[in-house]
């Protein structure tokens, strides 16, 4: 045993030899010397660990109460000027969206932008210096790793009362994508498979930490395989997102907002002379299904099928069926439509084109 | 990024050596690793595995008192009836009976036999647990213990002071603690206990939703505190039920809480508690939401008074409200004989669910009820018998069954004449009243205001107070004899005679309450209630002194009670005798009561005019 150790030593003392590592080893003897007590402190302060990441811990709430749909969800403040990451889901389909701080503020919440390919969303409240999670410091893991997982899960928590914190292991950090098509999921990066019970209805949106409570990841909606009924535990890693939490805060994924007054072709592409029939529009938002396909036009040629939800109009998100049709007016009849439609569990590009 | 591993390869390398030199393991870790030994051991030997119906259910429990009192779920106990058989770690089963119940917080108490040096887990102070705090449940999941030996599950604190609404009818979670330590079926009434192996909590109650009956990392334990509050009643062998302070609250502007509803009958409103008024404290907790003030609701047993601060008219008031029962006494038995409604659970056990149909749901609006299970361990469930009743032919052995007094109203009425047999014989060693029936005649003075004559008899008693001259007929309803200046002094003074004289076999109904705090005693006191003629008394016992403390009389609940606070205990023909009355009705102090001189005729024929 103490050969081994020794041998291994030796190994790693040949690289003693650069100046540089010297150095380190220097700073880690100190670090090794102080080691015990830092240690001590941070096992009896795993609950002031806790009591320090939950005021960067919201609830949201927002659409859906019928059947299997809870209107609720989690989030995490990522700038303290109140910027929010949290899923994308039929929660934040609503005319409001509701967020309650960790000290029981309740704000109104715009939806910032978001991305239908990562499922994520980003929300912004009023806010100044609100304590957060800064992603560009984010911790990458390996399994093994102890973590803690922060969310309101159940809608446990209401008002003020703190988020539920679960503890666990990263049992494996691995591709979504290896069993994409089991899993109805746009989401095709890597994920942090967990041992711990977190992805409850309400949790996604949640935060994943490591056990000194800085952010590793974002907990995902609901999964469950499709071929066994197992339900995942899982988050999403922070460096998977963090670029394209940036593109939605520098105003890429926006919802398309027009200037006033933008000029519009004369003869421009109607939801009609596609041949596209949208579900009826009774919502203040309703997400843009698609109800019926003439036969022979436009969308039938290019391959939309009822039930298709279109995602983006020529990269413009469009997440109602009012924000496509007026998307549709800003494109010249002459120029072709490009679509992203979801439909199930793939996302599907798409080109329309009207014949002369 | 390579800097950054080398120096990571450094201190596994300086760790290693480090190591190498010294021990294998740094010694915190050895020594953390024997804390957390030694607290399992110390916790698992406390543990117990209830088996009820003939090994067809059960859960777990705790003891917690060398004779043998073990907490455990009232849905765990309540298919058992009377009876039930509890292994234990040292491998032995044990006889248990029930003792008393506490239907809508889902605890019971049983008591195991044959030891008096049974283990006992210590109980911790549970408002002390904070989110992050490891945490481990013991018990009987799925019921495996069949060797006794108890399971281990450990975790961390989720929450605290969780507000879990009714499931059903009856059960409520008030104040309890979350945790992700795995509670599955059959964990149900087993301990939660602290790193240190202290008792935080029984455990009792999941989220589960869709996944099934089994654990998905959410498990409530009713906290150690509110069963601190209810032990007293649970030794009473009743059936305890749990409080209203018959106001209801919500939400008001700027995170205040107000009353939103308020009955006038209460004893709230009599202590000035209005409609809009805001609560700012409630049982020395401060209320910032409605679920605070449910939780603190929830801890406290029915008759229990409770300190409430409020502001009304922007100034604040400082009160203790009494507490009533969320339940009439009739309602509760009924909803006890009736098999509680199943939750939607579909047939052949645990699989996916679609969810639950329902409003959206937003906060400050009621959480609902249906997504808690009950991880008791059966399924189905058998109609649950109503607890003082014996469930099917178990035999019960000769040593239980004395030990077990059936009684409507009652879980185990055998634990509540000992108990009210244990605080009157504490009186009486002070001095047999029984040979003083006679007419007793004191003279004194209300303190500041003038001398007082009474003179206390079995039928009639009457008084010459500064307010006038009064006589009272027993035979008549006490509540048309309520003087002096409506005070009812008279009427509970000749009541308080009448309790001493004829002790509590002979007053009329006399039970046991339990215990509850009272001004001035330091721990909790014990209670007794008697009703005779239309009133009803509330004898307070210094458990210290076992002296009578205080008697109120109450003739209409929905008026105050007249209270007699007794002090200054001096010797009188060998009986200790209360030489100082104060006398409170509702908020006002009537007066103070010295008597100078006290005789008590022996005989009624004495004292013949």
């Amino acid at each position: 045993m103490s050969e081994r150790i020794l041998g291994r030593a030796k190994r790693w003392l040949s690289l003693l030899r650069q100046p540089s590592c010297l150095i380190a080893a220097l700073f880690a003897l100190c670090a090794v010397t102080l080691f015990p007590s830092g240690r001590c402190a941070a096992q009896s302060s795993l609950s002031e660990i806790v009591a320090q990441t939950q005021p960067k811990i919201v609830k949201i709430f927002g659409a859906g109460g019928l059947r299997g749909l809870e209107a609720y969800q989690s989030g995490f403040l990522i700038s303290g000027e109140g910027h929010i990451l949290t899923v994308l889901s039929y929660v934040l389909d609503s005319d409001v969206v509701t967020v309650y701080l960790n000290d029981g503020h309740k704000l109104p919440a715009e939806v910032l932008g978001m991305d239908p390919r990562s499922e994520i969303a980003v929300l912004k409240i009023d806010g100044q210096n609100l304590p957060h999670f800064n992603l560009a410091e984010a911790v990458a893991l390996d399994g093994g790793t102890k973590v803690l997982a922060f969310s309101n899960m159940f809608g446990i928590a209401l008002g003020n009362e703190p988020a539920s914190v679960l503890h666990g292991v990263v049992a494996a950090k691995t591709d979504l994508a290896a069993r994409r098509g089991a899993f109805e999921t746009n989401y095709r990066g890597r994920a942090y498979i967990l041992d711990a019970m977190t992805n409850n209805p309400g949790a996604a949106g949640g935060a994943l930490t490591d056990r000194r409570g800085r952010i590793a990841g974002l907990l995902g909606k609901e999964l469950r395989s499709s071929a066994s009924n197992i339900w995942l535990n899982y988050a999403i890693p922070i460096g998977e997102l963090e670029p394209i939490v940036d593109q939605i805060i520098a105003g890429k994924f926006r919802p398309a907002k027009r200037e006033e007054g933008q000029k519009k072709p004369k003869d421009h592409h109607t939801l009609a002379t596609l041949g596209i029939q949208l579900v009826p529009d009774f919502l203040p938002r309703t997400p843009p299904f698609v109800e019926s396909i003439k036969s022979g036009s436009p969308a039938a040629k290019g391959g939309i099928r009822p039930d298709d939800l279109v995602l983006f109009v020529n990269g413009r998100v469009v997440s109602s069926c009012k924000l496509l049709a007026d998307e549709l007016t800003f494109i010249d009849r002459l120029d072709p439509v490009h679509l992203t439609i979801q439909r199930g569990p793939e996302l599907v590009d798409l080109e329309l084109h009207i014949e002369p | 990024m390579t800097r950054c591993s080398l120096v990571s390869i450094a201190l596994v390398l300086l760790t290693t050596l480090r190591l190498a030199a010294e021990t294998e393991v740094p010694k915190i870790v050895l020594e953390a690793e024997q804390a957390r030994i030694a607290a399992i051991q110390k916790a698992v030997r406390t543990a117990v595995a209830v088996f009820a119906n003939e090994g067809n259910g059960g859960g777990s429990g705790v003891v917690i008192s060398p004779d043998g009192y073990t907490l455990t779920n009232f849905h765990v106990a309540q298919p058992a009836g009377s009876y039930m058989k509890c292994g234990m770690a040292d491998g032995r089963l044990y006889d248990a009976v029930i003792v008393g119940i506490d239907p809508t917080g889902d605890v019971a108490l049983i008591k195991l036999l044959g030891r008096d040096d049974f283990p006992t887990a210590v109980m911790a102070d549970s408002d002390d647990v904070k989110i992050g705090d490891w945490c481990f449940a013991v018990g009987n999941p799925f019921l495996l213990a069949t060797d006794f030996q108890p399971t281990v599950t450990f975790g961390i604190v989720s929450g605290t002071h969780r507000y879990q609404p009714p499931a059903g009818t009856l059960l409520e979670y008030t104040d309890c603690i979350q945790t992700d330590a795995a509670i599955n079926p059959g964990n149900s009434g087993g301990p939660l206990f602290n790193a240190s192996g202290d008792l935080i909590g029984i455990n009792g109650r999941g989220s589960f939703e869709k996944r099934g009956r089994v654990n998905v990392g959410v498990g409530y334990a009713i906290s150690i505190n509110q069963i601190k509050n209810f032990l007293g009643c649970l030794k009473s062998g009743r059936i305890v039920d749990h409080a209203t302070l018959g106001a209801t609250v919500a939400m008001g502007e700027r995170g205040s809480v107000r009353v939103s509803n308020i009955l006038e009958s209460s004893d709230a409103f009599r202590r000035g508690l209005r409609y809009e008024d805001e609560i700012v404290s409630f049982g020395g907790r401060g209320i910032d939401t409605p679920n605070g003030f449910k939780n603190v609701l929830g801890i406290f047993p029915k008759g229990w008074r409770v300190p409430l601060v409020f502001r009304h008219d922007g100034r604040e008031h400082s009160t203790a409200v009494r507490l009533t029962g969320v339940h009439a006494e009739e309602e509760l038995l009924q909803l006890l004989s009736r098999r509680p409604p199943r939750e939607e659970e579909p047939p052949g056990g645990p699989r996916p669910r679609p969810g639950r149909p329902g409003e959206p749901r937003r906060p400050g609006d009621e959480p609902r009820p249906s997504e808690e299970r009950r991880p008791d361990g059966q399924e189905p469930r058998p109609t649950p018998p109503i607890p003082g009743q014996r469930h099917k032919e178990v035999e019960v052995p000769p040593e239980a069954q004395k030990l077990i007094k059936p009684r409507t109203g009652f879980a185990n009425y055998y634990f509540n004449e000992l108990n009210r047999d244990r605080v009157w014989s504490a009186l009486t060693s002070k001095g047999d009243f029984t040979a003083a029936a006679g007419r007793w005649k004191l003279t004194g003075e209300l303190a500041g205001v003038g001398k007082v004559e009474v003179t206390l008899g079995d039928e009639t008693s009457s008084g010459s107070f500064p307010q006038g001259t009064l006589k009272l007929d027993a035979t008549q309803d006490l509540d048309q004899e309520l003087g002096p200046s409506g005070s009812g002094l008279l009427a509970a003074l000749h009541l308080w005679r009448a309790m001493l004289v004829s002790g509590p076999q002979k007053f009329g109904e006399v039970v046991y309450y339990g215990t509850a705090p009272y001004p001035g005693i330091e721990s909790q006191a014990d209670v007794l209630l008697a009703t005779r003629n239309v009133a009803e008394l509330h004898l307070t016992f210094d458990p210290a002194s076992g002296q009578l403390a205080a008697l109120e009389m109450i003739v209409d609940p929905a008026a105050d009670a007249c209270e007699l606070r007794f002090s200054d205990y001096r010797d009188v023909g060998g009986r200790q005798l209360p030489h100082a009355i104060e006398v409170h009705h509702g908020d006002d102090l009537f007066g103070q009561l010295q008597w100078k001189q006290i005789e008590l005729a022996s005989s009624p024929e004495e004292q013949k005019p």
